[in-house]
């Protein structure tokens, strides 16, 4: 499960030994994030976005559970009593910005992290597991984000919740049934926001279990890293602890003053202002957007604007959102370069840069925009462009591509090309 | 090796369908744009930046301002619009005494129980009482303004995209169409019981201009109640309203975001000096 030179938990402390003997959890916590870890000692700030992932969930798992104790799932008081915690509970403003942008952050850091794995192909063997469960935590962040927002019952939470549910009436057949049964009724009402918030309290529980079997799983390989070259020596590694907790500490402590920053001088920028009113069935508002976070998948909903051999437009919209996300599922089958990193991939880097990342931009404008010319084109174009990017450049490019030399190890990346530079006496400290 | 290269034959099939499906819809889409007319928005206006005193980073309010607000609430809006989440309690926050909010509450009139008879009467209000609503139901409202429901105004500036600035600028925004506006939006022309605004974004609505001339308030402090002064004003208090806690979260955020700004820096040199035993150095 760990390198040979992996350090062992040695207990000095008689408290700790008693500990370590009949329950070792200390061991645990040693040999996953501690002196016990060996990681590649090349590994760039984009490696730390799964511990401010871990971070944000922490977050929303605390600050959520205190708005559970004031908040009321019924659809006639859950608007009163989100403002009830606004205005009366003591520091309830803050718990709820910073659960409302703690949502946000944890959706940019888990969006880096994945833009890590993409560019670095981090899904590659022997990594797959790792990916498949980043996806399967995706989703049910997804899904719980679309219930949390539903929770405090203003304009957008509402409509939202209509819009999503609605999108199973378009499954034939079967659709209507599974909208009315989603919802308990045939709109969203007080069926609907009591089974959201049970099911919002419960999924950030099951992530929490998922992140610990993906983390697991990190380390049985341990971590890739910029080169994508494995590790071949201890000199290749430094102990997780204290090279790469001191490097997550000062990454957490951007994020924070980033987050905080928000949370006090702008805490409503990220949402939208409908959801200061009180929802109404009866007023639809003039544009119903997602949170911002599903635009680049709500753009390709609706980039399907016209039926296509007998196929409703909305069907085609509904496959092609679920299809979007779901076909990550396939990349480490898809993408059989040898190798990992895009710095060596010359190819695969120029798809990566001017092809999916602008897709992906017009992606996440359009989806925020109104359904009007010119967003619904563009929208179309950068779909396009994705699922070709993902299914054929992406197999294709594996095949055809000239990579660029790789360094014969991480010692070697790090060393670079200065024939006298050393690693120095403290290389491989024994701390 | 050959089921490999199936998943990945599947995979350029599915991908190729998907995107002939989004190239079709772009290619009907592109056609009927070149042919059709795009709907055109009507021109209405942004709000203006009125630099309320609770604006930036380091503002505060202005107790003052609020009072005038409060008054222009109390003697104008409260006819049509209720305030649903202020409680009479509330305006100890604007600098009156528990005593003044005490009789500011005792002056108004909020639902209650005859105490004797169980029926429904009206009471004195109690500090703890909140805004009475000014029509017993949504019905009524709407019965009284033209079919329109005069919307609860405590958190308007937080429902409307530059709320306070929206609110304020909607107050002073009522103007006849212009001539320019009929010819290119004939739709723009208010219809029965409809009022022209610039700021409002059908550039028509219900709302009587409710503040119509200056001294329309008298307030205390002897400011001069002009119509834009008591349209600053009582978008100040309804700022207020929206989130009286704003300038406390302000001035909370400033000592979080030193101290983290802190434990940063001193991250950061923890690093350097952690990762300097490590970094590879030049054998001279
Ligand atoms: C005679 C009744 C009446 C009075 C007095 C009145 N309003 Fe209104 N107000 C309305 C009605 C009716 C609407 C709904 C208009 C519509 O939707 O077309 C409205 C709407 C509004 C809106 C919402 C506009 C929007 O963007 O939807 C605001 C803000 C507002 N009023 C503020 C005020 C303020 C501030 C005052 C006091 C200075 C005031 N009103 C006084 C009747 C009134
Ligand atoms: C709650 C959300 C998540 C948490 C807490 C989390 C946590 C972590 C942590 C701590 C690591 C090791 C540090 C690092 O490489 O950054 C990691 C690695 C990884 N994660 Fe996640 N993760 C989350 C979501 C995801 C998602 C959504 C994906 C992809 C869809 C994903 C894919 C990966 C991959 C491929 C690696 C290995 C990267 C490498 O070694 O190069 N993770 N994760």
């Amino acid at each position: 499960m760990s390198f040979p030179w992996a350090k062992q938990y040695t207990p000095t402390n008689p408290v700790m030994r008693f500990f370590d003997e009949k329950l070792p959890l200390p061991r645990l916590i040693y040999n996953a994030v501690g002196a016990g870890y060996p990681v590649p000692r090349n590994l760039s700030y984009f490696w730390n976005f799964g511990v401010l992932a871990g971070f944000f969930l922490m977050l929303q798992i605390v600050t959520g559970i205190v708005l559970a104790m004031h908040y009321a799932a019924n659809a006639q008081v859950a608007f009163a009593t989100t403002e009830h915690i606004m205005r009366n509970v003591n520091w309830g403003w803050l718990m709820r910005y910073a659960h409302a942008n703690g949502a946000s952050f944890f959706f940019i850091v888990v969006y880096l992290h994945i833009f890590r794995g993409l560019f670095y192909s981090s899904y590659k063997a022997p990594r797959e597991m790792i990916w498949l469960l980043g996806v399967v935590i995706f989703l049910l962040m997804m899904a719980t984000a679309f219930m949390g927002y539903v929770l405090p019952w203003g304009q957008m939470s509402f409509w939202g919740a209509k819009v999503i549910t609605g999108l199973f009436g378009a499954i034939p057949l079967v659709g209507e049934p599974i909208q009315i049964w989603l919802l308990g009724g045939y709109a969203p009402d007080n069926a609907a926001l009591n089974r959201f918030f049970s099911l919002h309290f419960l999924l950030p529980f099951v992530i929490a279990g998922v992140v610990i079997m993906h983390i697991w799983a990190l380390h049985i390989p341990g971590s890739s890293n910029p080169t994508g070259v494995e590790i071949k020596s201890e000199s290749d590694t430094l102990p997780f602890h204290p090279y790469f907790t001191v490097k997550d500490g000062f990454g957490l402590g951007v994020a924070l003053i980033l987050f905080m920053t928000m949370v006090f001088f702008l805490p409503n920028a990220l949402g939208h202002p409908d959801n200061y009113i009180e929802a109404n069935p009866l007023s639809t508002p003039a544009h119903i957007v997602p949170e911002w976070y599903f635009w680049p998948f709500y753009a390709i909903l609706r980039a399907f604007t016209v039926d296509f051999l007998f196929i409703p437009a909305k069907l085609l919209g509904v496959i092609a959102m679920f299809g979007s996300i779901l076909l990550w599922f396939f990349l480490p089958w898809l993408d059989k370069s040898p190798v990992r990193s895009g710095h060596y991939r010359p190819l695969f880097r120029k798809f990566f840069w001017f092809g999916l990342i602008p897709a992906m931009i017009v992606l996440f404008i359009c989806g925020g925009a109104p359904a009007e010319e010119p967003y619904v084109m563009l929208s179309q174009l950068a779909t396009a462009y994705y699922f070709l990017h993902f299914l054929v450049i992406l197999p294709i490019v594996g095949q055809v591509e000239k990579p660029k030399p790789l360094p014969y190890s991480i010692t070697e990346a790090v060393l670079g090309s200065d024939k006298k530079a050393v690693l120095g006496e403290n290389a491989s400290p024994a701390v | 090796m050959t089921k490999l290269l199936s998943v990945r034959l599947v995979a350029i099939l599915i991908g190729l369908g998907f995107a002939i499906v989004a190239l079709y819809s772009f290619v009907l889409g592109a056609y009927s744009a070149a042919t059709e007319e795009a709907p055109d928005h009507l021109p209405y206006e942004d709000p203006i930046d009125f630099a309320f005193s609770f604006d930036g980073l380091f503002g505060t309010w202005d107790q003052a301002q609020l009072q005038r607000g409060l008054k222009v609430y109390d003697e104008v809006c409260s006819a049509c619009h209720s305030l649903k989440y202020v409680a009479f309690r509330n305006l100890e926050q604007l600098g009156y005494s528990e005593a003044q909010a005490k009789a500011y509450a005792a002056a108004k009139q909020v639902p209650g129980i005859d105490p004797a008879t169980g029926e429904e009467t009206m009471r004195p209000g109690l500090p703890t009482d909140y805004f009475p609503a000014p029509y017993p139901n949504a019905v009524a409202a709407a019965a009284a303004n033209n079919n329109a429901i005069p919307p609860d105004l405590s958190l308007i500036t937080k429902a409307r995209g530059d709320g306070t600035n929206y609110v304020a600028s909607l107050l002073v925004g009522y103007q006849e169409p212009s001539a320019r506006m009929l010819e290119e939006h004939p739709e723009a022309a208010p219809g029965p019981g409809l009022y022209h605004n610039i700021y409002f974004p059908n550039l028509n609505l219900a709302m009587a201009p409710p503040l119509t001339s200056t001294g329309q308030v008298t307030y205390d402090d002897g400011t001069e109640a002009t119509i834009e002064q008591m349209s600053k004003d009582v978008a100040a208090f309804l700022a207020w309203t929206a989130e009286p806690t704003l300038v406390k979260r302000k001035q909370t955020g400033w000592p979080v975001l030193i101290f983290l700004l802190f434990a940063t820096v001193l991250a950061w040199f923890s690093k350097k000096q952690i990762w300097a035993a490590v970094k590879p150095k030049r054998q001279d």
